[in-house]
């Protein structure tokens, strides 16, 4: 493998780049328990873009881990999880908003910063809008659903060093939002730095 | 032009010929009045099957949606959405959007997030990403329902039944989404996943496989309150874990009468902290937009 880029994510920030068909992109949870949530798209046609629901419901199981297959609103498959250290991600929670912060945790929350602030401040850079959000990937965040359907966002099980590691099979225009958030433990209520390597063959 | 007043027979004889204008104009005009089993009704106030509660007088919707078929309206704020499973095997895909602003659209992660429960039922609000309530669940004899899975893509469908376009027999509802959509306005980027009611799914607590629970038999029947006026869409179409081999999906029927908005003080606006505060941002958005500030 040859590495075409390699990036360290500041806290709170977002990211964005190609990720070429054949090519990887390793997410690498540099200090631990840090949410990061991601879209991609099909670079040719961005009109076409991660789908939750194609990916939960061609695998059968709501927790993305080596061998998921992420697919497209068409059902294409776009990257498949190559290597995991951490077992379970979420692909039910969505991104954190200031919008939603008001009903999760108080009208005092609405001037935190947010992960679709970062989504569309980094998709304008592509000529995507708020159209073009949909449910997103949470690397390293822990939702359970319990038999009730009682879920929520819990202590992390990531650990300092733990890396996701993605297989493109078409060119996908990947939004990265390195999570904000503080009212949760998502983020281990401390918003950290994680680090981005793109790769070829 | 002006049309003249029918002057062949109308009902069920037709015409011998449609070989000319005025004689095609008579085979036309003469299949008038005929009825299907999935059709609308119009007036809605005509519908013949209104179910006991229900005032025929209030109807402003009265449908029935075959399966594999689709349908969409704009509604007034106060509407009343009642969903019917009357065969026992309809799967209702639904998608919203504030009228006349689509880019606010039901937020299904955020639906099942924010009220910290991912199964639907009554008193759970449909939530926009704006932060505020598009509709409430304020009944329902079913509770078999999703918010995991979304709806079929033609992949999928053409994988499992050999075809998934609109007009087979087995259509994905992302294609009737995709339809019902441009008659708004709306595009491909104007779909976000969607809930779908009448086929239950579950989650397995420990490994998080995705288990079918299906259908809870005929009758069934979910009602939604608009929080705001609405751009509906919706697809009845096989849910995508349905794990029968052939494509299956009956009749839903559609009915909708006007009304108001959950008012202050009254259930499901106090089901949760996080409803109050839904409603909060409705109230906010409402009043500043009403002329002279009259809530």
């Amino acid at each position: 493998m040859t590495t075409i880029a390699d990036k360290v994510v500041a806290a709170r920030a977002p990211w964005s780049g190609v990720v070429l068909a054949g090519s990887t992109i390793e997410i690498v949870d540099l200090e631990g328990n840090q949410a990061v949530d991601c879209l991609f798209y099909l670079a040719a046609d961005t009109a076409e873009r991660y789908s939750a629901p194609e990916t939960m419901t061609w695998q059968e199981s709501i927790f993305l881990r080596e061998g998921s297959v992420l697919r497209s609103d068409t059902g294409r498959p776009l990257l498949t999880v190559v290597a995991d250290g951490v077992g379970r991600h979420d692909t039910i929670g969505g991104a954190c908003s200031k919008e939603s912060n008001t009903l999760r945790y108080g009208h005092h929350t609405r001037n935190q910063h947010a992960c679709v602030e970062n989504f569309l401040a980094e998709g304008a850079r592509w000529g995507l809008g708020k159209r073009d959000l949909v449910s997103n990937i949470n690397w390293y965040m822990n939702v359970p659903v319990e038999a009730s359907g009682t879920l929520g966002i819990v202590d992390g099980i990531s650990a300092p060093g733990l890396a996701v590691k993605l297989l493109a099979h078409e060119d996908v225009l990947t939004l990265i939002s390195n999570c904000p958030q503080v009212n949760n433990p998502c983020n281990g209520f401390n918003p950290t730095p994680v680090r981005i390597v793109l790769a070829t063959p | 032009m002006t049309d003249a007043p029918p002057e062949g027979p109308t009902g069920s004889a037709a015409p011998a010929s449609t070989g000319t204008p005025e004689a095609a104009r008579l085979h036309a005009r003469a299949q008038a009045g005929t009825t299907a089993e999935h059709m609308p009704t119009l007036p809605a106030t005509g519908y013949p099957a209104t179910p006991s509660g229900y005032d025929p007088a209030d109807l402003v919707w009265a449908e029935r949606v075959a399966g594999g078929g689709y349908t969409h309206r704009v509604v007034a704020a106060g509407t009343t959405i009642r969903l019917s499973d009357i065969e026992g095997d309809a799967c209702a895909h639904l998608l919203l959007y504030r009228e006349g602003e689509p880019w606010e659209r039901i937020n299904v992660a955020d639906t099942i997030k924010v009220q910290w429960q991912a199964y639907l039922g009554p008193g759970h609000l449909l939530l926009s990403d704006q932060g505020r309530v598009l509709a409430s669940i304020i009944s329902d004899s079913s509770g078999h329902h999703d918010a995991i899975c979304g709806t079929s893509s033609r992949r999928r469908n053409q994988e499992r039944f050999g075809a998934g376009s609109p007009e087979s027999g087995s259509p994905a509802g992302r294609e009737l989404f995709i339809l019902a959509g441009a008659k708004h306005g709306l595009g491909r980027r104007d779909l976000p996943p969607s809930l779908s009611f009448f086929k239950g799914v579950r989650v397995d607590p420990e490994s998080g496989t995705l288990g079918w629970v299906g259908s809870v038999g005929a009758p069934a029947a979910v009602e939604l309150r608009a929080e705001m006026p609405l751009v509906v869409l919706i697809a009845n179409t096989a849910h995508p874990l349905d794990p029968r081999p052939g494509w299956a999906c009956s009749t839903l029927e559609v009915l909708a009468r006007t009304g108001q908005p959950t008012p202050p003080g009254s259930w499901p606006r106090t089901v949760t902290p996080e409803a109050e505060r839904a409603f909060l941002n409705n109230d906010e958005d409402r009043v500043a937009r009403a002329v002279g500030g009259a809530s």
